[in-house]
């Protein structure tokens, strides 16, 4: 088995159809999205724990923060090992994640929940998140941002999956829990129940990533792929950056920020939108959209987070990552003055500049691994990446933070309006401009970096055509 | 098993709950019209 797992094992033979490739990435993005669906049973783990939101909210901060700092800390070893054993990893961490949280629950131990899904299940995150990128920007050396964001698509995807999945699933262990009644709340047992199915449905999906995920071989092209039209655009490189030299650049700091301040700037309308919606159009004390109209908001804003990931990442391609992360926060910037000024004048106006937000925070996070590709070449990209996913971790704290200091100096939940969302709002303008200009000042990687000789950046035209699409 | 098939399963294996996902999310985004 182990064998099995090998970079070695995993090269993919002449005539292999890279299209295979995105479904194995996929069904690993499409599990650990779940992450993104912890809100359909946290009410029933609140009550099973006797607990509190806070307390039980921790539970997804920490998988969060293990997210950031696995990927941070096993970049490394994911570009050394490959893929495979790396998926392997990830699938093995992620299940066992559910499977110590459904003790914690059924026990009644939130210390386990913690261990299990926090820290347990965070790290399977973090390494299943940037275990297919690098390979997905290699077997696509032509497109990758449309690569990178069919896979990280996927993880605004798990969610959508995983959210109903869910509710029907504790339905099916608990006869008295009804997901129409806004009130119906879960047993404990069944939430134990859950996480033991899907624990293990998950682990058995990813797998099917893990055998089927393939390296390309080193001296592989695309048919008609001649990788000296990539040295004619600007900041891309055909050299290799390893990813400790990487960390000693001025672009890893700014492309950090940037992730760093559209992340933030997006959790902001995310974290609220629910109560956001319904506070922007409140008559006399009482809001004029209803609860279920709030939560349709919310799947609105799903499938704008998702669509952009895909659409943006892959638009990236043509129009170069620079100029997409400025139409992210200068748009972003625009869009934001637009919520704070004029958003609360009509509904359609509200939901469509959230709308545009959000795709452009998804398309964020899937546009920064080629963007990372274009700057330090394809020689240590996923290590790079996992490095800067800490970011994403910093941001996931920050952003939160930032919303709710606000709205908690200005009222009570329920009885906001709009005048008590602007200066959260405004702050987060300044912050879309932090990243506008950290993107402004993105110069290409001075040579002293680069690797003396590489065998996996593209240098050379193809030497032999071996796809058969 | 052919290349064909290889890739019809895989895309099915991905695409199926991801339709399922994408039907009951735009079920509830209707709400809010």
């Amino acid at each position: 088995m182990a064998s099995f797992l090998d970079r070695e094992r995993s090269v993919a033979g002449p005539g292999f159809n890279r299209w295979l490739i995105p479904p194995a990435a996929l069904a690993v993005h499409l599990c650990i999205g779940q992450a993104y669906a912890t809100s359909v049973y946290k009410t029933a783990l609140v009550k099973n724990f006797d607990s509190n939101n806070t307390k039980i909210g921790i539970v997804f901060s920490i998988a969060i923060v293990m997210l950031g700092l696995s990927a941070a800390v096993c970049g490394t070893w994911v570009d050394r090992v490959g893929p495979r054993k790396a998926m392997f990893a990830a699938a093995c961490f992620w299940g066992a994640g559910f499977l110590v949280g459904a003790v914690g629950i059924a026990t009644e131990q939130l210390w386990l929940l913690y261990l299990g899904y926090g820290v347990i299940g965070g790290i399977g995150l973090g390494i299943g998140y940037i275990s297919p990128v690098s390979t997905l920007i290699k077997w696509f050396p032509d497109r990758p941002g449309l690569a990178t964001g069919l896979a990280i698509m996927g993880f605004g995807g798990g969610a959508l999956i995983a959210s109903p999945g869910s509710q029907q699933l504790m339905s099916w262990y608990d006869s008295n829990y009804n997901p129409a009644v806004a009130s119906s709340v879960a047993s404990g047992s069944a939430v134990a129940k859950l996480f033991v199915t899907l624990g293990i449905v998950y682990f058995l999906v990813m797998m099917y990533g893990v055998f089927n995920i393939r390296v390309p071989a080193a001296d592989w092209r695309p048919a008609g792929f001649d990788p000296s039209t990539l040295k004619s655009k600007a900041l891309v490189t055909t050299d290799s950056v390893s990813a400790a030299n990487a960390i000693r650049t001025p672009q890893f700091y700014f492309l950090w920020l940037v992730l760093f301040c559209n992340v933030t700037a997006g959790i902001g309308i995310l974290e609220q939108a629910s109560p956001m919606i319904q506070d922007f159009f409140r008559e006399n004390g009482t809001s004029t959209v209803t609860v279920a109209a709030a939560g349709g908001f919310v799947g609105v804003l799903s499938l704008a987070n998702m669509g952009g990931r895909f659409i943006w990442s892959t638009t990236s391609d043509a129009v170069g990552r620079k100029p997409m992360y400025m139409i992210y926060l200068g748009v972003g910037i625009l869009a934001y003055l637009g919520l704070a000024t004029i958003g609360h004048n009509a509904t359609w106006l509200f939901v469509l500049l959230a709308m545009l937000i959000i795709s452009f925070y998804g398309g964020g996070f899937s546009t920064v691994p080629a963007y990372l590709r274009d700057l330090f070449g394809t020689f240590q990209v996923g290590a790079i990446h996992g490095r800067l996913l800490t970011a994403w971790s910093a941001a996931g704290v920050a952003g939160p933070l930032i919303i709710n200091g606000f709205l908690d100096a200005k009222g009570t939940p329920g009885k906001l309006t709009v005048d008590a969302y602007r200066p959260a709002l405004y702050t987060m303008i300044a912050i879309l401009a932090v990243g506008f200009v950290c993107n402004l000042l993105i110069r290409p990687v001075a040579s002293r970096f680069h690797e003396p000789s590489s065998d996996d950046a593209p240098t050379g035209p193809a030497p032999t055509e071996r796809e058969k699409v | 098993m052919t290349t064909q098939v290889r890739l019809f399963l895989g895309w099915a294996l991905v695409g199926v709950p991801l339709i399922y996902g994408l039907w009951q999310t735009i079920a509830k985004a209707k709400n809010l019209f």
